[in-house]
């Protein structure tokens, strides 16, 4: 199975990523996978990290965070307190005990405003976005009512103040493969079989197809190659959704296959 | 391991005799070590593979927003106000890293192949309708970026004639205050100016990179106060660096005819002869990093807020790394060269750079049987980039 998950760590820690995750009763068992199966030293497989929700630059932040929503806007309030930025995180959840994270959020006292639905009823959100503020972005989290309602309010706000992510269960692609299949050389001719273990790019490196890359990442755009046929499975973390799903290019040092064969422009 | 073990030089690698021709110093530095303390100017240095790979990708411990020169902006006032991407750690580098690869991306360049194939094209007819022999680096290093990306940018067409100095001073400055610093001092308030100003919304035609950026800061990816210095950083780093490193390709095929046969065979091969002329010539010799802490690299530790001197040419010649790494091959694979640095910073404008070269060399290809250099050109001598005065070439027409 494949899922999407915030990085919720510090990135001033290059070795080790951390994501918060909720186990969803109804969910499709991801969240159940990680709560009861994984353990502590199995090894799992990451492709490359992408940025969908950047925090752009203001003098001013208002965070909202419903549930686990918190955890794309941790590693914000970090970044907006490195910046010297004055911020706000309103983070609402059912009750204390089932909110993540307060303990590590304690430390920034009254910029932060914890409301447990069952001592304080809902966030009181004409009261934090009542009076539209140039300066501020607002940057929300959260289950799809909440972001509902603060889009509604926020559209008497200037443009582009207001950015969301919301969590929902976006359509998955067909799990990752794990036989091998075929990459057609539509210019030169000839088929290489990429075997599980191997990228794209080390297959055909092998097979004497030499593709020019640098940080072997997905990371830097160098290995770009045009799609002809079939459907990639992008791992980078260069091109955006809707570049994804063009489908017409991919980078092979890190990108795969969904079908059993690709035609590449090489 | 004490600093006592460290080898050290007095040799300044930023002398005229180093800069005319950095190899055997470079060799010299990476024998010694894989981290050498150089005593002119107290800085560790790293001119292996291993360790100046290592250093570009720490940006944790070694930051660039302390300045990527000698100068350390924690205790001195930079010339010019910093740039926003080049000199810069996150957070703060993040938002305008982002503007540039989406303004610079692989998709807006698809669609500037064309037409930079057809001024390619035309540059170099007209080139060859000319005398047999001629200076390639004025008649096509300098010629060709300055046709097409000035346009690209969407600058006016005032005041072109002032961004090959401005990219010399800069790249100059980022060494010691030496003579070459010196004589660029006098024009560089005026010339910063001059350039800052191009930077501005009103100076920029609506369809170029220039206009791309400031559309960004209209969705607040980037305030409007960044966005002349996001602008002002294309100007900087990507004229000088492309016209160096064309000259750098020209020169590698002026002086390898066999490679320039297997190009006229291949011209697929022409991204591959690129990169390996940016690894073989690297234009951009040096960086330099400030460490945030203490920070161990090659069994050395660099002190707090010490500056260290990264050698990307020394790195991509490095025999530990590249299998007869003063060769200029085209059957090799120049993948993982340093030569547009590696991690966070790695150049933003590196497909603009490879899609000047492969236009270039292309049409080129197609119109040239053989290219040869008549005696040893001139060298222009830059504390940071290798770079070419003149190439005096003989052509045949194909
Ligand atoms: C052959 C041509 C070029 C070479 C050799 C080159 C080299 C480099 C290198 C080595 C770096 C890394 C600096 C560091 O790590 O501190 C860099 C960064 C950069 N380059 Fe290039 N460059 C070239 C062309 C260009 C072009 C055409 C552009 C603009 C269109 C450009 C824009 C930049 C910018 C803005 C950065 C800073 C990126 C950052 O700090 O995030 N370069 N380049
Ligand atoms: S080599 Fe950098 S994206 Fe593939």
């Amino acid at each position: 199975m494949t899922r999407q998950y915030s990085l919720c760590g510090n990135r001033w820690d290059a070795e080790t990523y951390r994501v918060g995750v909720l186990r969803e009763v109804a969910g499709r068992g991801g969240s159940a996978y990680v709560h009861d199966v994984l353990a502590v030293g199995d090894l799992v497989g990451l492709g490359g990290p992408r940025n969908n929700f950047p925090l752009v630059p203001a003098s001013r932040y208002l965070f909202v965070a419903g549930g686990i929503g918190i955890t794309p806007l941790l590693p914000m309030v970090h970044q907006a307190e490195l910046l010297g930025a004055d911020w706000t995180l309103v983070y609402g959840g059912r009750t204390r005990g089932s909110m993540a994270f307060l303990d590590e959020l304690a430390v920034h006292g009254e910029r932060v405003h914890v409301v447990p639905q069952d001592e304080c009823g809902l966030i009181d959100l004409p009261r934090w976005l009542g009076a539209p503020d140039p300066a501020t972005k607002v940057y929300c989290c959260g289950p799809g009512p909440l972001l509902d309602a603060v889009e509604r309010i926020c559209a008497a706000w200037p443009p582009f103040a207001l950015r969301t992510e919301r969590f929902v269960a976006r359509e998955q692609g067909a799990p990752s493969r794990t036989t091998p299949f075929d990459v057609e050389l539509a210019r030169t001719g000839g088929t290489v079989t990429v075997p599980p273990d191997l990228s794209v790019l080390e297959a055909l490196g092998k097979a004497g197809v030499e593709v020019l890359s640098s940080c072997r990442q997905g990371l830097c755009g160098t290995c770009e190659t045009d799609v002809l046929a079939g459907l990639p499975e992008h791992r980078d973390s260069i091109l955006d959704d809707a570049e994804r799903a063009a489908g017409d290019c991919m980078f092979v040092c890190v990108s795969r296959s969904l079908g059993d064969r690709l035609v590449l422009d090489l | 391991m004490s600093l006592a073990a460290v080898p050290t030089t007095t040799v300044d690698p930023f002398s005229p005799e180093v800069l005319a021709d950095p190899l055997p110093f470079q060799e010299r530095l990476r024998e010694a070590g894989p981290v050498v303390y150089l005593t002119s100017h107290g800085v560790h240095a790293f001119g292996r593979h291993e360790q100046v790979h290592a250093a570009l990708t720490n940006w944790q411990g070694l930051q660039s927003g302390a300045g990527v020169g000698l100068s350390n902006f924690r205790l001195e006032k930079p010339w010019r106000p910093p740039s926003l991407l080049l000199e810069s750690d996150p957070p703060r580098h993040d938002a305008p890293r982002r503007v540039l690869s989406a303004v610079l991306g692989p998709r807006v360049l698809r669609s500037l192949r064309e037409r930079w194939s057809a001024d390619a094209e035309a540059l170099v007819d007209e080139v060859l309708a000319g005398p047999d022999e001629f200076d390639a680096v004025p008649a096509l290093a300098e010629a060709f970026p300055l046709r097409v990306f000035p346009d690209a940018v969407g600058l006016g067409p005032d005041g072109r004639e002032n961004l090959l100095p401005y990219g010399n001073h800069l790249f100059n400055a980022f060494g010691p205050a030496n003579a070459l610093v010196e004589a660029g001092r006098p024009r560089a308030p005026e010339l910063g100016a001059r350039v800052a100003g191009q930077c501005a919304r009103e100076a920029l035609s609506g369809d170029g990179f220039g206009a791309a950026v400031w559309a960004a800061a209209d969705r607040g990816e980037i305030t409007p106060e960044q966005a002349p210095l996001v602008v002002r950083s294309l100007l900087s780093a990507g004229i000088d660096t492309t016209v160096h490193g064309l000259a750098a390709v020209l020169h590698a095929f002026a002086t390898h005819p066999a490679q320039w046969r297997r190009l006229r065979e291949r011209p697929q091969l022409a991204r591959v002869a690129f990169d390996e002329a940016v690894r073989w010539q690297s234009p951009v010799q040096t960086f330099f990093r400030t460490a945030t802490r203490d920070v161990e690299i090659g069994g050395t530790v660099i002190p707090d807020g010490g500056k260290v001197l990264m050698f990307l040419g020394a790195a991509n010649r490095d025999p530990r790394r590249w299998a007869d790494p003063d060769a200029f091959d085209l059957g090799r694979d120049p993948s993982g060269h340093v030569g547009f640095g590696m991690g966070l910073h790695q150049c933003v404008g590196q497909h603009v750079a490879r899609l000047e070269a492969e236009a270039l060399l292309t049409a080129l290809a197609a119109r040239v049987a053989s290219i040869r250099q008549v005696g040893d050109g001139e060298r222009q001598l830059n504390n940071t980039l290798r770079a070419w005065a003149s190439i005096p070439v003989r052509v045949h027409r194909a």
